[in-house]
């Protein structure tokens, strides 16, 4: 990720757009931030908050015209927030919390401000502020202008003396009584002039005008015809409009012009925003249930009560789409556009704690939020290609896929993996890819696959091929490793002449579609849809179950549609989940979430499970099987398809990682022999190594990945070379054995027919004596 | 460097059977990585096989072991 692309990608997450309020509000008050104050009844805050926008709060409450109501998201569901009148509220309730003004150091220049009305006024706030010297000329006997022409009852005097009391401590030069007629003259005496006079303008005829009379102003920087003189407010769109906030905008506006202008920089460079714009946030309003404005009890007064429960209706407007979605994001309690700079700045780092690497890897890639934001950022993809940059780095942990890459290893070892033509052909039409992990849950369904593909595409030759398609590798960043995986099924379906690859599971499936697109692939459920359920299939047996779509399925419209027809002839009374077809969660498998962040796996398929309290029904092994470890009951498609009356298949345990090594090979071995006649060779002396195992024990195992082989391994080691401790107390042995990278500890004691095992545990540090010693060497 | 204590209980249940003779405290050097770390363990004094404790494994062990990785 380079910078451009990290610009790019916190572009796209809206989430910290302004809402529409403080968008559309001349001063972008930050409307939200104010009512969550007023909300909670800390009305300081909120006035603290008001006043960083608004330098006149008693006035402008009072007097504002509240442009920001106009698009906020209540206004269907029960109407706008009364903003304006929260506003006044906080200036009545709230204390002012008096910080010191401080103007920076003086700077050169000094500005003439024509007009003391409120334009002028914040003009001048600005500018003082910036450190230049002020003199404001007023014709009338006091500060205020048109202020003072307005209805007392509605404008008390004291209110507008109480507002203007800030000016007295800026040092303005202010002249009233003080008719400008001569700008220009104005102008070289002065090295700039802000003209705010309100709307009558008859005179200042040196200043060119539009077609209407207006004195002509750039809309973004407020410059006259002459350079150095700016001119806004009310003498820019005459007496039919009167807008106060507007005013005091424009006011602020010509004052960063007037800056820039004594600066000698660009007037109208990075000016976007600086007025009322379009909001770009996105707030879903689908569930706001409808609450009625709270009126104001005395008058237009609110009082505490009340303010605080018409704040409370605020929406507080955000997006937060994918974080509401997906647990992953929720875990971390911010949303994209802070966690792509934080994967930046993980991978950035040279010297120094990588904080993210766990955050990067705990995604499940599994798309559902860039399904569902507006401007389809896809943490999965941004978080997998950090993936790819932390491998090639070589700065990914190197126990985070560790468990999964030698369990994908296993599957294309000789344990598992073969390719073979049906007997007694030299070529395939079609070739079974059943995958690792429904081989590993469900042998049995897979000897079943085979069997109905020859039956069913009898013109045809279909063969077999087992393995791991390379999703694992892909999940793990390890880019070559993928790439090596794909070659070799090139290779294979090369030399089977090329068959369509007959695809059970969804991962499988997008591998095979997005990697290797010269070849032809068919979901085995489009099949079973296409040439009807085996006449073996037991009758069907009504039930209700809800659908859970894999979320490598998510795009496959025709996959889904195909397992719930399926599903509709084998009896089921379909329930779709609140999450189905592209909107699909993952079962936590998806990404290697489960093994790089068991936390957040747990919260993402508690959540997924909890949606129904009907039996799932999946089409991908490895979700029926997560599902099962949190005790949900849950078919495959081929539990229903293949199942025995009087089976309850959703009460399968998922059979455990040992176990499913075990299914594999032993799946190899049953068909090798059955339909091709052929033996299994060349297992290793550990394997015959026969382990008891109580139940509770085999459970902590399971939790810490210690496989059934990896004892076996240990064990075969202390046996032959005597390299054990010993408790004199027990009789218990305790060895341990680094086979590759990770060194096991077993707590074992030999019995007659095997090694009772009290324990397992294991380390990746080195200590010494975990392999054979190099001199002496055991034999 | 001196050897980081703490890392192996008091007593130990287990003498190491292939010499039959009881385990001693001794700093060994554990790693990961390419850094070492001096800490003590139970260790038999003729050939060297040594004792970690479970606690330790799941314990501090792993807890270095991720901070290494993420260095
Ligand atoms: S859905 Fe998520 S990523 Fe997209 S704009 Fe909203 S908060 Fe940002
Ligand atoms: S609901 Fe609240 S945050 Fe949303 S637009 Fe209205 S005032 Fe602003
Ligand atoms: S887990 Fe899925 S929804 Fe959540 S960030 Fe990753 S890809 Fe997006
Ligand atoms: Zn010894």
């Amino acid at each position: 990720m380079d910078q451009k692309e990290l610009r790019e990608l916190e572009a796209q997450c809206l989430q910290e757009c302004a809402p529409t309020c403080t968008a559309t509000c001349p001063v972008h008050v930050d409307v939200k931030t104010m009512l969550a104050e007023t909300a909670r009844g800390d009305f300081s805050a909120a006035l603290k908050t008001y006043r960083k926008a608004v330098p006149f709060p008693g006035i402008i409450s009072r007097l504002c015209d509240q442009p920001c109501q106009g698009g906020c998201l209540r206004m269907d569901s029960g109407g706008a927030i009364a903003i304006r009148d929260l506003e006044r509220a906080c200036v009545r309730l709230g204390e002012i919390t008096h910080e010191k003004v401080r103007p920076l150091p003086k700077r050169k220049g000094h500005v003439a401000i024509i007009g003391g009305g409120v334009s002028g006024l914040s003009a001048a706030y600005e500018l003082t502020r910036k450190g230049y010297a002020v003199t404001i000329f007023e014709t009338g006997g006091a500060l205020g202008g048109s202020l003072w022409q307005i209805d007392r009852d509605f404008l008390p005097a004291e209110v507008i003396t109480e507002d203007l009391k800030i000016m007295d401590t800026l040092g303005i030069d202010v002249r009233l009584n003080t008719p400008i007629s001569d700008v220009l003259e104005l102008r070289r005496e002065h090295e700039a002039v802000y003209l705010a006079v309100g709307a009558q303008t008859e005179e200042y005829f040196d200043l060119q005008r539009d077609e209407y009379g207006f004195i002509k102003t750039d809309p973004v920087t407020f410059e006259t015809s002459v350079a150095g003189i700016f001119a806004g407010g009310g003498l820019r769109w005459g007496k039919e409009m009167h807008s106060s906030i507007t005013s005091i905008s424009e006011g602020r506006r010509a004052a960063i012009s007037i800056d820039r202008h004594l600066q000698h920089v660009s007037l109208t460079a990075a000016r976007g925003n600086e007025g009322p714009y379009q909001s770009c946030l996105f707030t879903n309003t689908d569930k706001i249930e409808p609450q009625p404005i709270t009126p104001e009890s005395d008058g237009w007064l609110y009082s505490r009560a009340d303010a605080v429960q018409e704040a409370q209706r605020c929406l507080q407007c955000e997006c937060m789409e994918c974080v509401k979605a997906c647990e992953y994001l929720k875990h971390y309690e911010r949303y994209p556009r802070r966690y792509v700079r934080e994967i930046y700045n993980n991978l950035a780092i040279v010297k120094g704690t990588r904080y993210a690497n766990t955050f990067i890897n705990s995604c499940s890639l599994c798309g559902l939020c860039g399904e569902i934001c507006p401007e389809d950022l896809d943490m999965g993809a941004v978080n997998l290609a950090a993936r790819q940059a932390m491998v090639k780095q070589k700065r990914m942990p190197a126990s985070a896929f560790d468990f999964a890459l030698r369990d994908m290893a296993f599957s294309n070892s000789d344990h598992f993996s073969f390719a073979r033509n049906r007997p007694g052909t030299t070529s395939s039409d079609f070739v079974l890819f059943p995958g690792c992990q429904l081989c590993a849950s469900s042998p049995q369904h897979v000897e079943s696959a085979y069997d109905y593909l020859n039956t069913k595409l009898i013109d045809a030759n279909v063969g077999l091929m087992f393995g791991c398609c390379g999703a694992p590798a892909k999940w793990a960043g390890e880019i070559e490793l993928f790439n090596q995986t794909l070659a070799r099924w090139r290779a294979n379906l090369q030399t089977m002449g090329n068959p369509t690859v007959v695809l059970p599971c969804s991962s499988c499936y997008q591998t095979f579609k997005t990697a290797l697109p010269e070849v032809q692939i068919i979901s085995l459920w489009e099949l079973y849809d296409r040439y009807g359920l085996p006449e073996t299939t037991a009758p069907a047996v009504k039930r209700t179950i809800a659908i859970h779509d894999p979320c490598s399925a998510r795009r496959e419209r025709s996959v889904q549609d195909s397992v719930r027809h399926l599903a509709e002839q084998l009896g089921c009374t379909i329930e779709e989940l609140p999450h189905s077809r592209e909107k699909t969660v993952c079962c936590s498998y998806g990404g290697h979430m489960w093994l790089a962040n068991p936390e957040v796996a747990g919260k993402t398929v508690r959540r997924r499970v909890d949606e129904s309290p009907a039996d799932y029904l999946t089409y991908c092994a490895m979700c029926r099987d997560f599902f099962a470890n949190q005790g949900k009951r849950s078919l495959h498609i081929l539990d229903l398809i293949y199942g025995e009356p009087g089976d309850d298949s959703a009460a399968r345990p998922n059979p455990g990682w040992s176990q499913r090594n075990e299914n594999r090979m032993r799946l190899k071995r049953k068909v090798l022999q059955t339909i091709w006649g052929e033996a299994m060779d060349g297992s290793q002396p550990y394997e015959a190594i026969r382990l008891i195992v109580a139940d509770e024990v085999r459970a902590r195992l399971e939790g810490r990945l210690i496989l059934t082989e990896d004892i076996q391994r240990v064990l075969e080691y202390a046996e032959r070379t005597k390299r054990r401790l010993r408790s004199p107390k027990t009789g218990h042995f305790l060895a341990y054995y680094k086979p590759t990278t990770v060194t096991y500890w077993v707590e074992y004691e030999p019995q007659a027919d095997g090694f009772y095992i009290f324990n397992a545990y294991s380390h990746r540090m080195d200590v010494p004596g975990s392999q054979p010693p190099t001199s002496g060497g055991a034999s | 460097m001196t050897a980081h204590t703490g890392f192996s209980p008091k007593e130990t249940p287990w003498v190491c059977g292939q010499c039959d003779i009881p385990l001693v405290l001794t700093p060994v050097d554990v790693g990961y990585m390419g850094n070492a770390f001096p800490v003590e363990l139970w260790k038999c004094p003729n050939c060297g096989l040594v004792f970690v404790p479970e606690e330790l494994a799941l314990g501090k062990m792993l807890e270095v072991e991720k901070q290494l990785e993420d260095k």
